[in-house]
Order: structure tokens, then sequence, then C-alpha cells
């Protein structure tokens, strides 16, 4: 098995420089394809991405709608698999994996900010963020109060969904992402359902979190204001990244 | 631990969240519990009632009747029934087989009872003072008549106590006259109850053959003897109840000249085979009554499985944001199984419980004797936990196959 790594090491090792610095790398896809079947038809969505994203890093996708961020948000994500090209998450070749190995990865690697928060209505702040412990390792009460408190809502651990604000609940949201400690945090349009108001603080919980803890984030977002507060932008258009910034 | 503490918590999150739909989902399954122990309880009741009788008539007894044979002893009686048994059979008996403790040759007629104003018919059995001993009777009040009252044909009665209550009343009929065919008999003794069960004397009148055989004549056999409709005898060693069976069918076959082909013109049955078959047959009939109560428990089923699918439907989204957070294929379908067998379980108690009840009131009130033994209750509950397993099974199938996108896109 050793071997075997230590080769698989080398082949890509003198293919990519880059990737040489596997422990810095957090994800890389290499022509990367999703095609959907459409009756007789085929929906060509991602024609050849190729992107990596290193630890620590804050990055936007942004794009026009129909450019296929979603889907490219579901494939970072492990909720779907490619057509086609490799998915190296954390140095590990994923696309390949059946659907408990994807699941798996989900549970403990990736943290999931939905722009509809994607909340149990039935359930009380904490019950909501104990259930991202749920399905990896067990629940942990403390650690999720902990986690409630860092995004400001220590008073609000009993509250149900509909008693929150849509930016309460995106900060529940986070905190369900956060109290599992995944590598990589994942958000679609975080501030596509908020007032501008809300937005903001949900932005400054994400950019301190990203100051003070070093994750991973990825935002795939139309808003510029978010885009503005990372460190880098993707644009794609028409299934193709189109261009790069930095800032 | 934790975990399954999770677990159940989540269950309950589900079924908690519909508390009145779950509730009659279950009820489905609570009325098809409830109905197969109510409906075994009144079959096995039975059975023990019928096996309680018999045991009270005495597991020893053995009868001997005719039974329909052409072969040169039997004479076709004209009532079409047959009339092979005789006084001297009964005699030759009771002198020449050994293991017999008591013998009772009978007779019986229906004959018409008057007392005032007041008439019936009944069975009058005529027989011989042992049969107090052979059938196990005992006494409410009086005596049954003597040997020496059997000897000179003295005309006296024993009652059953239905057809007591009937002529007398509330009245004691010991020491009363009485009317019957066209003699004049005295009440001596009333029979204490067997219940309604079966060969039950409470509707049938007592005396002695001698004095039946003054108002109905007992037909004679082509070699002068004396026909009479069966012989009752106790064994006096259970072990032995075969061999005594077997040297009566020989004795009998040499006195009514059977040859070696004929076929037995009598029939010998011990209570043991009659217990036996009969309960057989009401092992059958319980059976059957469960399969008809599983029908609804099975109805039940299916109202399970129509409901855990409107309840996947349901929580696609639900299940969508599980699958983001983690959950395995295995940890969807087991959460839905998990829901459905907890409903199936818990009806099935309360349906158990119910049933019980139920059974209990028609025992207490009712006429009919029920008994709810351990084993029915386990099975029902199990076969209900099978259904919950079974129906559930689709659903919960069908959830863990979700496609986590298209679930968490739907409303």
């Amino acid at each position: 098995m050793e071997c075997f790594q230590a080769a698989e090491h080398l082949y890509h090792g003198h293919r990519e420089d880059h990737q040489v610095d596997k422990d810095k790398q957090m994800i890389q896809l290499r022509d990367m394809t999703k095609v959907y079947p459409m009756g007789e038809r085929e929906l060509t969505v991602l024609r050849g991405i190729t992107l990596s994203i290193e630890k620590g890093e804050l990055v936007a996708i942004m794009g026009p709608s129909g450019s296929g961020k979603t889907t490219l948000l579901n494939l970072l994500g492990c909720l779907d698999k490619p057509t086609s090209g490799n998915y190296y998450f954390e140095g590990r070749e994923v696309s390949g994996l059946n659907s408990n190995e994807l699941a798996a990865i989900r549970g403990q690697k990736i943290g999931f900010i939905f722009q509809t928060f994607n909340l149990l209505s039935r359930l009380t702040a904490l019950a909501n963020v104990e259930l991202g412990m749920t399905y990896v390792g067990g629940i942990d009460r403390r650690r999720a109060l902990e986690a409630l408190a860092q995004v400001g809502l220590a008073d609000r651990v009993n509250h149900r969904p509909i008693e929150l604000s849509g930016g309460e609940q995106q900060r529940v949201a986070i905190a369900r992402a956060l109290v599992k400690n995944p590598s990589f945090f994942l958000a679609d349009e975080p501030t596509g359902q908020l007032d501008s108001h809300s937005g903001e603080e949900v932005i400054s919980i994400l950019t301190s979190l990203h100051a003070e803890q070093g994750i991973t984030l990825l935002v795939v977002t139309h808003d510029a204001n978010i885009a503005q507060h990372c460190q880098r932008i993707i644009h794609l258009k028409d299934g193709e990244v189109v261009g790069e910034e930095s800032s | 631990m934790k975990k399954w503490s999770t677990f159940l918590s989540t269950v309950w999150l589900g079924l908690s969240t519909h508390k009145l739909r779950s509730f009659l989902t279950m009820l489905g399954i609570i009325i098809g519990v409830a109905s197969v122990i109510t409906l075994m309880s009144i079959g096995k009741g039975s059975t023990a009632q019928i096996l309680s009788n018999i045991e009270s008539m005495g597991a020893n007894l053995m009868t001997i009747s005719p039974s329909m044979s052409f072969g040169p002893g039997g004479v076709r009686g004209i009532g079409g029934g047959t009339q092979t048994l005789t006084m001297e059979d009964a005699e030759a008996i009771s002198q020449q087989i050994s293991y017999i403790s008591a013998l009772a040759p009978s007779s019986s007629s229906n004959l018409q009872l008057v007392v005032g104003t007041e008439n019936t018919n009944s069975q009058v059995i005529g027989t011989t003072p042992e049969y107090i001993s052979v059938a196990s009777l005992n006494m409410a009040s009086g005596a049954f008549f003597s040997e020496q009252e059997y000897e000179r044909g003295a005309k006296v009665a024993v009652l059953g106590c239905d057809v007591a209550e009937t002529l007398f009343g509330s009245a004691n009929p010991v020491g009363q006259k009485m009317r019957m065919g066209n003699i004049i008999v005295t009440v001596i003794g009333v029979l204490e109850s067997k219940g309604t069960g079966f060969n039950s004397p409470d509707a049938t009148v007592i005396i002695p053959l001698t004095a039946l055989q003054q108002t109905v004549a007992l037909t004679r056999t082509a070699q002068g003897e004396k026909v009479i409709s069966s012989i009752y005898l106790t064994v006096s060693d259970e072990k032995q109840a075969d061999y005594v069976e077997a040297q009566i069918t020989s004795l009998l076959r040499t006195r009514h000249r059977l040859a070696s082909s004929d076929e037995d013109d009598f029939s010998i049955s011990s209570m043991e085979e009659i217990a036996s078959s009969l309960e057989e047959t009401s092992s059958t009939l319980t059976l059957l009554l469960g399969a008809i109560a599983a029908i609804s428990l099975l109805v039940g089923g299916i109202g399970v499985m129509n409901i855990m699918l409107v309840s996947v439907l349901e929580r696609t989204r639900e299940i969508g944001i599980r699958k983001a957070l983690g959950a395995r294929e295995q940890d969807i379908w087991s959460q839905f199984l998990i829901e459905a067998i907890f409903l199936t379980f818990t009806g099935g108690i309360i349906g158990a419980v119910i049933g019980w009840g139920i059974s209990m009131i028609i025992n207490h009130i009712g006429t009919m004797a029920t008994l709810v033994t351990f084993d029915i209750v386990i099975l029902a509950v199990s076969v209900a936990v099978g259904i919950g397993l079974f129906f559930g099974f689709y659903p919960a199938w069908n959830a863990s196959r979700l496609n986590p996108i298209e679930a968490l896109r739907s409303e």
C-alpha cells in the first residue's frame, strides 16, 4: 500500500510541480466535466474545470446564472460525482468514491452553509447545531453551545428557526458547520436571502473565522460585496473558468 | 449508549411532529393485535373449557356404544339405530374383564315429564346405581338410587339441575312426585351442575333401568337378550386402558358371533381419545379465528407503509440536509425503519393490553370462557413488529436512495 502511494506520488510529482506541495493543498480539480443526460440530448454544464485551493484560503466563485456555479458547488461538496476529470480532496482522489464514502467526507471534512439555511424547523437552534455532529462521532453539547456562542447566539439556544431572524438562522447554520471542525467550508450564496445588515453580519462572522481560525472557505456568490472580502475570485462562465483575480 | 439515545431522539422527533397521524397509524395495529388476542383467547378458552369438562367426567371413562354393522349379531332398530349391545354383554364384561372399577349399562329415551302445570321433554337415562361413580356425578341434594331400589324397580328419579329448575322452580323437588311417560316417579335427588359442556347431565333425568323398563319396554335381540343403548365403565388403572379395550373387543366379538372378516358392531371410545380429537378441532378453530383477525393486522401494516411513504415524501428536504451533514444510506433507512417498528411495537403492546382487557370482560360478563396465554401475546406483538419491518422497509429504502441534491432542492 505504502509502495503504491509512493509510486503515485512520484507519478504525479513529475507531471505537476505544485503536487509536491501536497500538505498545503486543500482542493485540486483537474479537467473536471459534468454532463447531464436530458432525454436524447446531453447538457454539458461544466467543460473541463481545473483549479486548486490551498488550505486557509478564502476564495469566491462568481458567475452569471447558468454558468455552472451550483453544479461546481455540488461536486466540490461531494454531493455529486463528476462525469470525467479528477477531484483531489486533501490529496485524495474522491471522484470515484461510492455514496457512503462521499457521505463520510461530507460528514467529517465539509461544512455546508446554504442560501436557504436548511435548518430543521422542528428543532431548536441547539438541536440543529447538534445535528451537525450526529453523523460524525456523536453529540457533544458543550461544543455545540461553544459554537453558538462563537456566532453570537448564546442567548438564543432554545429558539426554533421560526423564532429567529434570517441572519440569526444563517448564524445557526454556520455554528452547525463549525461544530465538527471541518477542513473546508462551502458556502452557497450565504447572504442571498438576507437584508444587507444581516448579510454584513454573516460576512463578518465568516471573515473573522477565516482571520482568527484560518478556516478554508469557498463562497459561491453573485454578491460583489462578499467577493471583495476574498483573497481570490474565480470567474465562471458557460461551464468554464474565464478568469481569476487576486486581491 | 450515547449513539442510541441520539438515534431514539431522532426517531421520536419524526413521530412526535405528527402525533395524531402517528396515533392513527398505530390504531390499525392496535385493532389488529387486540382482535387477534381476543379471538385467540376465546378459542383457547373454549378448548380449555372442553378439556376441563372432559376431565370432570373422569379421564379414565370408557364408553361402549353400538355401531352400524350388517353382521349376523346385529338387528336394525325401527328408528334406524343399531341395537347390538345388550344387558348380557354388560354383565359378561363386568364378570370377565379385569381392571374395571365400575360399570353401568344404560338405556335412554326421550320422555315427557309433567309436574302440575309444568311439563317438559327430557332425556331419561335408565341405568344402575354404579352410574354415579362412573360418570363422576355429585349430588346437590337428596341421594342417588340404591342397589335395593334398582333391584325392585323402584319408581324413583334423580334430576339434572336444569330439569329440576324447569319443573319445580325454586321449590325443593326432593320427595315430590312427577309423571314420566305413563308412570309416576318420586324425585329422590338433584345432581350438581356440570356446566353446559360436552355430555353434561344437567338436562337429563336418571332412573333405575329396571324402572325405565316399566314404561318403555326394552327391545330384545334374536337371542332374547335385552338391548341397551350404551355401556359406561371406568378403568381402575389408566395404563391398562388399551389392554381393557382389546379384551372387551374380543369378548364382544365372540358374544356377537362376528366372523374375523366382519367389522365390529360396536365402538369403544375412551375419554382420552375424545379429548384429543376435540382439542384438535378446537385448536383448528382457534387458528382460524386468529387468521381472520390477522387480516386486520395486515391492513394495519399497509396503513403503516402508506404513512411511512407520505412521511418520506414530506421529509425529503430533511433527508437532504441529513445527507449533506454526512448521513450514510444506512443512517437514513435505519431511522425510518426504526420509526415504523416503533409504531408497530407500541401499537402491538397497546393492542395486547386492550385485547387482554376485552377478553377479561368477555370472561366476566359473557357465557364464553376466554384464556389469554403468554404465547399468544408474544406472537401477536412480534407479528406486529414483523409487519412494521416488512412494510417499513420499502419506504425506508426509498428515503435512503434519495439524491441529496434533489432532496435539498425540494420544498
